[in-house]
């Protein structure tokens, strides 16, 4: 057996190194991990094993119908039964499954062997983007896709990375084993980072655990691997392997520029942004945030999706909005952007929403109302 | 055989029992189960061209990158009715409509023993299907969270169409469990003396199997459904981990019913390939015991493999060696029934008619759809395949290839003995050779997209997937409109053509074959005695 699998695996190696397996992407990705080189040879090795058998039963098929046809003037033969083949044929295919999966075992227990990480990121899936929280760092931050909407929307000429490119990638060390706690907010979604081979659903209330060990530094992209909706489609997932020097570095200038921005947040307080420039951010922040679903003409989408345009949360109380925006609202697609935001983001986008589309109440909510809010006043 | 049949027909002139009767209460009010058999297939036909017509729209949407044709939201909207309407409406149906047909001709029998309820089961699914076309229309459109409607997408998350969705499923269940009482009773009961278990044709083998997965089956379906309409409209928290339930649970439950929800969609196309193999080969069915038990096999074997569609949910290690092990195990049944059908064939006499170009395109392109499924089987790679393109290559290789060209090739088979009539030939290999190239064009690619990590259930994607998917389009289109020269065989065999004989093909045997084409309205009053 060892000495058929590791012919087969000198076949896959052939197949993997030819130029047309490498340019026009036919085949699985050997990746960049000990594992994903493992899952490639499982799966070539049984692509294999399914072509020779094709090839044997096809071809005794074929060569069946271009002989044992009538207009051979052949005489049908008489036989129709033989239990001796019957359990040839059973059995066969018998060894073979036994034989397959020995090395599948083996690989799949070590996919799941989560143990001894050297360094721990929670991945949060929620509609329509992921939220990584490092362990043992104070780092955590939102990652959604970059490509803009007038790609989409064929009004522009499509980027190479198109769709699969984010404004913060997510940022591990290689050579480091680097453990995922996956989960979501809302509905299922499953991370996926083909060259990693690890795909694990998030599953809302509960965590999975997986991970990976990468050997070459390097831009990985992936994609949410299970329907979440509407935006399915829009939430790519990019992770840089960067060496452990520079992923201490990189840590470093993180933690670094998150206590500026809070510092920043703080000074903001003391601070009324004017109504041109809070307008000006809102339109920003909303189209990134909001207009998946309220829709860049705030209308919403009728039946699944409320309207902003005239309705009473942007007319009406403005500790309401404030509330519903920063909190959410629970059992709904609305999330709380509390978190996800800057206190400038949430009193632009307040502000953009209570005035754009003729709403014109001329209110103005600042970053410091927002926060009296978030402290309970 | 004849002059049985001869006397029937005189009997059923001289009494109250009339032919057909005449207008359109002949089909509302008909118990006879051939007229019910064409309701299910001519609706099955119908349900093809509808969830086919949603087919083109997301090929068209997908043609190019980007979005041009339609809102993500309805495109999703379009995969979730098109799953539904091809598994609920087109595929299920058209094998109860066979079975209709089939049965009891195949085993001698008067008509299907309920026959109230054979009228009843039909006739409850057009409004079922109306109700989930319906909804699209709704405010907020359609169930849009996929045919498998995962929770809580389906629950918390979803449009106000779910409660329709959720009433149009019961409906459709109730449905199959009424038809596979129906031939459950019907073989067990009315089969002609002498007919012992073991003489039966496969095809009605393959379905007393299949009615059993349905029965069990189904309530399954149902539980799933009302837990969601629960969870969603009445505050039940099954799915909902805030309130002590588990999102996998739904899962679970689903491919419960899922799981062999696949073989109740394949088994009666392995017993129409068992029917037709043979005639063309004219040679007996290789290994017949043998089909027989690895039908039943395989129908055991389903019920222990579901979390095989769940791999990248997080279960824990010992559950996926088990679902892995099981799921390996089951090709070897499936392998023994290509092996028998190979060997059939082997040293036969072979001709290569319609139904014949249908079933061995059906051997090769199911084959290569059980093989893919063997690697998915293969866990580690499983998590790399999982919802991608590949997968959605395997089960249209399985379902388009697998089980609508058994249809094909069954109603090529039978096409004669229903109508009486020969079918244009030219016609029906011009729709053959048309259906063979065009549906590889469409569904091989997309092995290639898949393993090159395009996720399934999107509406736009990356540029490296530009041109295959630009390919499998042209393929879709091709394949749909290859559809339309189906419905013209169909017609002009309604409509006339060369008189079938008895036996219509040189090699068939079985009861079938021995009352005349095209059947009288009423068959086997007389129950025919077997050798």
């Amino acid at each position: 057996m060892t000495a058929k699998q590791s012919s087969w695996l000198v076949l896959a190696a052939v197949f993997a190194n030819t130029a047309v397996a490498d340019e026009m992407r036919l085949n699985l990705t050997q990746g960049v991990t000990d594992i994903s080189a493992n899952v490639y040879s499982l799966h070539m090795i049984i692509f294999y094993i399914c072509c020779v058998i094709a090839v044997l039963v096809f071809g005794v098929m074929f060569w069946s119908m271009l002989h044992h046809r009538k207009s051979k003037g052949v005489t049908p033969a008489n036989f129709h039964e033989s239990t001796k083949v019957e359990i040839i044929w059973t059995a066969i295919p018998f060894i073979i499954l036994i034989g397959m999966a020995i090395p599948a075992t083996t690989t799949l227990i070590a996919m799941e062997d989560t143990s001894d990480a050297d360094l721990t990121v929670q991945v949060t899936g929620s509609q329509w983007k992921w939220h990584y929280k490092y362990f043992d760092h104070e780092l955590e931050f939102y990652s959604l896709l970059a490509t803009a909407p007038e790609q989409i929307a064929n009004q522009r000429e499509k980027s190479d990375n198109y769709l699969l490119e984010v404004d913060r990638p997510l940022v591990i060390p290689t050579g480091q084993k680097v453990r995922f706690l996956i989960t979501s907010d809302d509905v299922i979604h499953s991370w996926w980072v083909p060259e990693f081979a690890v795909k694990k659903d998030a599953n809302p209330g509960f965590i999975n655990e997986a991970w990976t060990r990468v050997n070459e530094p390097g831009i990985y992209r992936g994609q949410c691997a299970e329907l979440c909706g509407k935006d399915h489609g829009f939430m790519p997932i990019v992770v840089i392997a960067k060496s452990p020097a520079d992923f201490k570095v990189w840590v470093e200038e993180q933690e670094e520029l998150a206590r500026i921005a809070k510092e920043e947040e703080q000074k903001l307080l003391a601070m009324n942004m004017s109504y041109d420039e809070l307008m000006t951010v809102g339109e920003k922040s909303y189209i990134t945030n909001c207009a998946a679903c309220h829709q860049v003409n705030g209308e919403g989408i009728p039946g699944v999706f409320p309207a902003l345009k005239g309705s009473k949360i942007a007319l009406e109380d403005m500790n309401a909005h404030i509330d519903i925006v920063v909190n959410g609202k629970p059992g709904t697609a609305m999330q709380g952007y509390g978190k996800q935001l800057g206190l400038k983001d949430l009193a632009a986008i307040i502000t953009y929403e209570r005035n754009a589309w003729g709403n014109d109440t001329g209110d103005v909510v600042q970053a410091s109302q927002v926060y009296a809010y978030l402290n309970g006043q | 055989m004849s002059s049985v049949e001869n006397t029937a027909v005189d009997h059923h002139d001289d009494h109250e029992h009339h032919g057909a009767p005449k207008g359109i209460m002949r089909w509302l009010l008909t118990t006879n189960h051939k007229d019910i058999g064409t309701l299910y297939l001519l609706f099955s036909l119908l349900m093809f061209f509808i969830g086919g017509a949603m087919a083109m729209v997301i090929r068209a949407e997908l043609f190019q990158p980007g979005l041009q044709v339609v809102e993500p939201d309805f495109f999703n909207q379009m995969t979730t009715v098109h799953g539904l309407i091809m598994v609920f409406g087109a595929v299920m149906p058209a094998f109860v409509g066979l079975a209709n047909w089939m049965i009891p001709m195949m085993i001698g029998a008067p008509d299907m023993a309920l026959p109230r309820m054979n009228n009843w089961s039909f006739w409850i699914l057009p409004f079922a299907f109306l109700i989930l076309l319906m909804s699209l229309f709704m405010e907020g459109g359609g169930p849009n969270f996929g045919w498998t409607f995962y929770a809580p997408l389906s629950t918390t998350y979803s449009n106000d169409s779910t409660a329709f969705f959720v009433f149009s499923v019961h409906i459709m269940g109730i449905s199959s469990i009424m038809g596979a009482i129906n031939v459950i009773v019907t073989i067990f009961n009315l089969r002609a003396p002498g007919m012992t278990f073991m003489k039966m044709p496969l095809f009605v083998w393959t379905w007393l199997i299949t009615a059993f997965l349905l029965i069990a089956v189904m309530p399954v379906l149902a539980g799933a459904v009302t837990m969601v309409l629960t969870d969603k409209y009445f505050a039940t928290s099954f799915f909902d981990a805030a309130g002590g339930g588990d999102p996998v649970m739904f899962q679970h439950i689903f491919w419960f019913f899922g799981h062999p929800e696949v073989y109740i969609m394949i088994l009666p196309a392995f017993g129409i390939i068992s029917q037709i193999v043979p005639t063309f080969s004219r040679k007996k069915l290789f290994g017949y015991a043998s089909m027989v038990y690895a039908t039943a096999s395989i129908a055991i074997l389903s019920f222990v493999v579901w979390a095989h569609h769940m791999f990248t949910t997080g279960m824990p290690v010992a559950a996926e060696l088990f679902f892995m092990y099981f799921t390996m195990l089951i090709s070897v049944p499936t392998g023994v029934k290509v092996f028998n059908w190979v060997a059939t064939m082997w040293r036969g006499a072979m001709t290569f008619e319609v139904p014949m170009m249908f079933s061995i395109a059906f051997i090769v392109l199911f084959t290569i759809g059980g093989l893919s499924g063997l690697m998915l089987a293969i866990t580690p790679a499983d998590f790399q395949y999982h919802d991608t393109y590949f997968v959605v290559a395997h089960f249209h290789y399985v379902l388009v290839t697998g089980a609508i060209f058994s249809i094909m090739a069954a109603a090529y088979y039978w096409l004669p003995k229903w109508t009486g009539n020969m079918f244009d030939e030219g016609l029906a290999k011009l729709h053959f050779w048309l259906s063979l190239i065009s549906v590889n064009v469409l569904f091989f690619p997309m092995h290639f997209v898949g393993l090159a990590g395009m996720p399934r259930r999107i509406p736009d994607y990356a540029t490296q997937f530009a041109d295959f998917n630009a390919i499998i389009s042209i393929g879709g289109f091709a394949f749909g409109l290859s559809q339309l020269l189906f419905v013209a065989v169909v017609y002009k065999c309604i409509k006339g053509g060369e008189k079938a004989t008895d036996q219509v093909w040189e090699g068939a045997e079985g009861l079938e074959w021995e009352i005349p084409s095209p059947a009288p309205y009423h068959t086997f009053e007389t129950p025919p005695k077997i050798k």
